[in-house]
This record gives C-alpha cells, sequence and structure tokens, in this order.
C-alpha cells in the first residue's frame, strides 16, 4: 500500500529526473559535481588531519587521540578486551537472558546492527589501501589497533546504554551526544556546558560523517567496483556515476523516506550471508596458497618494523595500518553507541563486553583475512595507484577465483547499501538531537542524505575519501574528551557487575542454567 | 501425580480443534488447563536500528493483541465452562517456548494441532507439532 503510494508521489519526479539528466550528462555532470565539492572537501581534511611531524614522518593528530585513548582505556580497565571476551561471547548466546524478556531487542541484535554498519567497504577497500600504501607490515598494526579498539567500543557502548532517553511511547535513544550532555552534567555543575558543547559538536560531525563516510565513500566506491567488472574504462557504466547515485538514493530513499523497512530488512538478512561467504572466500583462497601463507606472516611482521620503500619507513606503515583499523571499526568514534544503545538490559556494561566482538569481528577476523589474500596471492604491488581501493581487493580474489568479483560486487554493494541505512539513522539521531524532531527536520536531513549519495557515486575518489576520512574522524575529537571525564563511572558500573559475576549473582536462564 | 494439560494456539481452524479436544479432556478429568500462544520471533535475527529503536512499544503491542484477540476470549469462555484455566503468551521458537512453559508450570501433557496458521513455513521446515514431537520430555498429543 506505502509502496504504490510512494510510487505514485516519486514517479514524476523521477521522469523529470531521467528526461533532464542526458542533458547535464554531455555536459559532464560528474565533472561539475567534484569540481563543486572538492575545493570544500579538501579544505576540511585539512583541517582535521593537521599533522606534526616525527623524524620526517607527517603524523596526522587524530590518530595519535585515537589511540593514546584506546591504550589508555585497555590499561585503565585492566585489559577489559582480553578479561571479559568470554563472557561477552555468553552475553551473546544468550545465557543471561530472562525468557520473561523474550522479544525485546538482545545482545546478539545490538551487536548485529552495529556490526552491519561497520563491515562493509573499509573491509576491503580500506585494507586494500592500507596494504598498498603501508605494505603488508601495515597488517599488523592494523590488528593491534583492533584489538586496544576494543577497549574504547567497550567504554562508549556501556556508556550509550547508561545515559539513553527512554520515552514514554517504548521508543529508546541514545548515542554519545546524550551521554556528554548528561553524563558530564551528572559529574559536576560546572562540566556541564562543556558536556552541551561537546555533544553539539559530536552531533554537527556526526552530521558530516554520515554524508561523507557513511554515504559518499560508499556510494563511490561500489561504483567503482561495479565499473571495474562491467568493463572498466570500456564499460557502458564508466561515466554514469550519476545515474548509479540516482538508483541507489532512488533506493534509500524508498526505505529512509518511504518507511519501507522490507528493504532494509531484506538487506539486514542478506548482508550478513554475504560477509560470511565474503570471509568463506577469503579463507578458501588463503587454503589454496596455503604454502605461502608462512611467508606472509613473515613478511607482515618484518613489515612491521622494517618498511623497505614504504613512504615514511615504519612510521608510515604504522600510521597506514592504524588509520585503516580506526576507519573500518570506528572504535572512539561514537557512531556505535548509537546503535548499541537500544538494547534491552538492566545492566549498561554488559553491552559493553557484548561490543568488544565488533573491533575484534570487524578488523582482527575480516580484515585479516582481506589483507592476506592480498599478500599471499602476490597481488600486493607498491607500485600499484592507491586509489584503486576495491579494485586491488577485487583484483586478489579474481587472480584464484575468476568469477568471484561479481560475488564481491554484489557483497560491495549490499555491504555499501546496508552501511548507509546504518549512517541514515545515526545521522538523523545527530540532526534531530540538534534540530529537533519535526516531519519537517525530518524530510530536510533525508533529502540531504539521498544527495549526498548522487554526489559521491559522481566524484573522484580523492577528495571523497580525504572528505569521509575526516568528518568520521572528527567525531573523535568531542567523543574521547567527554568519554575521559567519565571513565569514573563506567569503572563503577564494571566493579559492581565483575563483582557479582564473579561471585556467580548472575542468574542464567534455559540451557545455560541446565548445565550449570 | 494429578495431570495438568497444556495447549497450543494460534489462529488457525486446526489449533481450534486441539483446543476444543483439550478442554474437553480438561473438562472430562477435571484437571488444570495451560492455553499458551507463542509469537513467533528470535533472539539472534538481523534487525535494523529502527526496528530496534521501536522494538519495546512493538512488543507491547504485540502482545496487547494476541491477549485481546487470541487468549482472552478463549481463557474467559473456558472460564465460564467452570475449568481451571491459565493463558500464557511469550515471544520465541514455537515448540522450544511449549516446552519451557511446559517445564515451568508443571504440566503433564501437551497438545497441539497438525497445522498451524503457517502453512507454508510449516512445508518446508518442519510443523510446530513435528519438532515439538521431537524435544517434548511429556506426551504430546497431535489433532489433526
Amino acid at each position: 500500500m506505502t509502496l504504490i503510494k510512494w510510487g505514485a508521489r516519486l514517479a514524476p519526479a523521477i521522469a523529470f529526473l531521467c528526461s533532464s539528466l542526458p542533458a547535464w550528462a554531455q555536459e559532464g555532470v560528474d565533472q561539475r559535481i567534484d569540481q563543486a565539492i572538492k575545493p570544500f572537501a579538501d579544505s576540511v581534511a585539512g583541517f582535521i588531519f593537521s599533522s606534526f611531524s616525527v623524524s620526517g614522518v607527517q603524523v596526522p593528530f587524530v590518530l595519535v587521540w585515537l589511540l593514546f585513548a584506546a591504550t589508555f582505556f585497555t590499561i585503565y580497565f585492566r585489559f577489559i578486551n582480553f578479561r571479559a571476551f568470554r563472557h561477552g561471547f555468553q552475553l551473546v548466546r544468550g545465557d543471561y537472558s530472562d525468557p520473561l524478556a523474550a522479544g525485546e531487542v538482545t545482545h546478539f541484535q545490538a551487536l548485529a546492527t552495529a556490526l552491519s554498519g561497520t563491515v562493509g567497504l573499509g573491509n576491503i577497500a580500506g585494507v586494500a589501501v592500507a596494504v598498498s600504501l603501508g605494505g603488508p607490515g601495515a597488517t599488523l598494526w592494523m590488528i593491534l589497533a583492533g584489538l586496544l579498539g576494543m577497549s574504547s567500543k567497550f567504554v562508549e557502548c556501556t556508556l550509550g546504554v547508561k545515559y539513553r532517553n527512554e520515552y514514554t511511547d517504548g521508543t529508546v535513544s541514545g548515542g554519545p551526544m546524550y551521554y556528554l550532555s548528561k553524563g558530564l552534567a551528572e559529574r559536576s555543575e560546572k562540566l556541564r556546558t562543556l558536556g552541551k558543547i561537546l555533544a553539539v559538536l559530536f552531533a554537527i560531525f556526526c552530521i558530516g560523517g554520515s554524508f561523507g563516510g557513511g554515504n559518499m565513500f560508499q556510494a563511490n566506491q561500489s561504483f567503482k567496483q561495479l565499473v571495474a567488472v562491467t568493463g572498466g574504462d570500456a564499460s557502458w557504466l564508466a561515466d554514469k556515476g550519476w545515474l548509479f547515485g540516482v538508483v541507489i538514493a532512488t533506493l534509500v530513499g524508498l526505505v529512509i523516506i518511504g518507511g519501507i523497512q522490507g528493504i532494509a530488512r531484506v538487506t539486514s538478512k542478506i548482508v550478513p550471508f554475504m560477509g560470511v561467504l565474503s570471509v568463506a572466500a577469503g579463507l578458501t583462497i588463503i587454503g589454496m596458497h596455503v604454502a605461502e601463507v608462512p611467508a606472509a606472516f613473515a613478511s607482515i611482521v618484518d613489515g612491521a618494523f622494517s618498511a623497505q620503500g614504504i613512504a615514511g619507513g615504519v612510521v608510515g606503515v604504522l600510521i597506514q595500518g592504524f588509520k585503516r583499523a580506526a576507519f573500518s571499526n570506528e572504535a572512539g568514534i561514537g557512531s556505535a553507541a548509537i546503535a548499541h544503545s537500544a538494547v534491552r538490559t538492566s545492566r549498561p556494561v554488559t553491552e559493553g563486553f557484548v561490543a568488544l566482538y565488533e573491533p575484534f569481528i570487524d578488523t582482527v577476523v575480516v580484515c585479516t583475512i582481506t589483507a592476506l589474500v592480498i599478500i599471499v596471492t602476490g597481488t600486493w604491488d607498491p607500485s600499484v595507484d592507491p586509489s584503486q581501493g576495491v579494485a586491488l581487493t577485487s583484483e586478489a580474489f579474481e587472480s584464484t577465483i575468476p568469477w568471484f568479483p561479481w560475488v564481491l560486487t554484489v557483497a560491495v554493494v549490499l555491504f555499501a547499501f546496508s552501511t548507509m541505512i546504518s549512517w541514515s539513522y545515526y545521522g538523523l539521531k545527530a540532526w534531530t538531537y540538534l534540530f529537533g524532531e519535526s516531519l519537517v527536520t525530518d524530510a530536510v536531513y533525508k533529502i540531504l542524505f539521498l544527495l549526498f549519495v548522487i554526489a559521491g557515486s559522481s566524484m573522484q575518489l580523492g577528495s571523497v575519501i580525504d572528505f569521509s576520512d575526516a568528518m568520521i574522524f572528527a567525531m573523535a575529537f568531542p567523543n574521547v574528551l567527554g568519554i575521559y571525564f567519565l571513565l569514573p563511572i563506567v569503572k563503577r558500573e564494571l566493579d559492581d557487575y565483575w563483582a557479582d559475576y564473579k561471585a556467580g549473582r548472575l542468574k542464567k536462564f534455559g540451557k545455560a542454567a541446565r548445565r550449570a | 501425580m494429578s495431570k495438568v494439560l497444556l495447549v497450543g494456539i494460534d489462529c488457525s481452524d486446526c489449533a481450534d480443534r486441539a483446543l476444543k479436544y483439550a478442554s474437553d479432556w480438561a473438562e472430562a478429568i477435571q484437571c488444570r488447563l495451560i492455553v499458551v500462544h507463542v509469537i513467533q520471533w528470535s533472539p539472534f535475527s538481523f534487525t535494523t536500528p529502527q526496528e530496534n529503536e521501536e522494538r519495546h512499544r512493538r512488543r507491547e503491542a504485540e502482545l496487547d493483541r494476541a491477549h485481546r484477540e487470541i487468549v482472552d476470549p478463549v481463557v474467559n469462555s473456558l472460564r465460564k465452562r467452570g475449568l481451571n484455566v491459565e493463558g500464557v503468551i511469550r515471544h520465541g521458537h514455537p515448540a522450544e517456548t511449549l516446552c519451557d512453559v511446559a517445564d515451568e508450570l508443571g504440566a503433564t501433557h501437551i497438545i497441539v494441532g497438525k497445522t498451524g496458521a503457517s502453512r507454508i513455513r510449516a512445508q518446508l521446515f518442519g510443523s510446530v507439532a513435528h519438532s515439538l514431537v521431537q524435544i517434548s520430555k511429556q506426551p504430546v498429543t497431535v489433532v489433526p
């Protein structure tokens, strides 16, 4: 019913677009959009990535910021990333889920929802970029950053649940906007204003990130892959970025404006399947090149400490690894806290334990497999053009499974789509935090979001990737700064819970109870 | 040991026959009857952030509807016949949840219809009755 209604409303608009687009296309819509956004994108990226020089290498400050935080949280919570790993699994499995609360959002569902927002192009395109710019050694730093990032996720997701808003109509809303403003106000009167400022800053950057990495980067890379499998530059699609953009924007629009959750629901079921499929394909390829695996590991370890021919030497390798890990798993960025906060639990810290699995699955497992595939197939080549992104990963898979690029294309487009749906939600939450909830403010955000989809698929990777990185990383400044003030609160929650857990005071249910 | 019957219902004809069978039996031997309706749900399904946000509200609405349209009318009419009836509504996997409720409330016998409301699903994946027979610790009666 709604589909027909919306179809009727959208039809004239689409007809108009289609009739006027060929005329634009001749003038090169792609380049026009690209030229219009590029100067803005470049200046934003330049500001966020202001860097300092260490032994001749430019180190972006934001990376140091994220990494220091992740290391600090790991030590402050006495290696919670390893300590609570097993318990996190028990929670996801449902050992502690009361059957009387069945039907509410479970730990598994919150984790899966958050993961579908993070597992995606970062794991495919991002890893390819890291390995081509930083060499195999970047993989080791990426894994390390993933392991440390688990602690950052633990903190932000615990806070996300603790300070979420529960409305009288039974809906919930959470995320850094809420814990920064409510949490800091709770700490002390003096921090109230700071909390408010950080929350507003976070919301602004989150909206930017939802247009950048959560949108334009996704559209851009999935279009690139589609062009690559349909014949590269000779493809009919090669100069039709706008067309791809219009199609994707229409589909996203049907979900976020048309309220056709069916499409989103179908995607949310196919995406995990595609994820498992690409991991399985990766493992198959690694298995087929099993003889090269020891050498690959050796090159990962060697490359991490002695970088030859890599711009910036070891520091350059390290930065590539850290950067891609951070971009892929978003630990410390704050986005996941929005997705995790819908879980039903009386102990916020439990969702923190569950969130440990997000960087673990995303970076330590999936990214590492992609990196290994690129290394063992020998597709990695220091002279390769770094803007190739997905294409490099695709080539690595193709060298062993010739038809796999097609599967990868479907996976890439679906990952991109589900990431866009997730980020449109994150962005909208930030948007309504700033501008309040009303039909008009909602509609304005959603239309802007769709326009950025079209822009993203028309732009060159260079300016898109810089802008996406910039906006997503900007979120880390207010988020992490606020978290430092809230650490004692998380510590108290954790210590209380851990004492209960160790003393066996937590009630198990179902099969877990019978096992005990 | 006195008998406690448990009957699983949904809005299908077959469930109505199972209910009639169970209530006649309970009336004849004067024992307690538990009427259970399970709302199909899995803790391991994949959901969108929008769905998660509204989940609590949806759950309340689902429970409310199940009470109003399925369980309460049955419980009320059976009580009028003088039976000792209890109504239960749960979310979960139908067969597993029926077993869990039976264990929890001390039912000695489970009665279900042969095919429920989701006939096509049953053809593909096996019916509730089928899996119930496999996993139940109590005797199961399947009503055609």
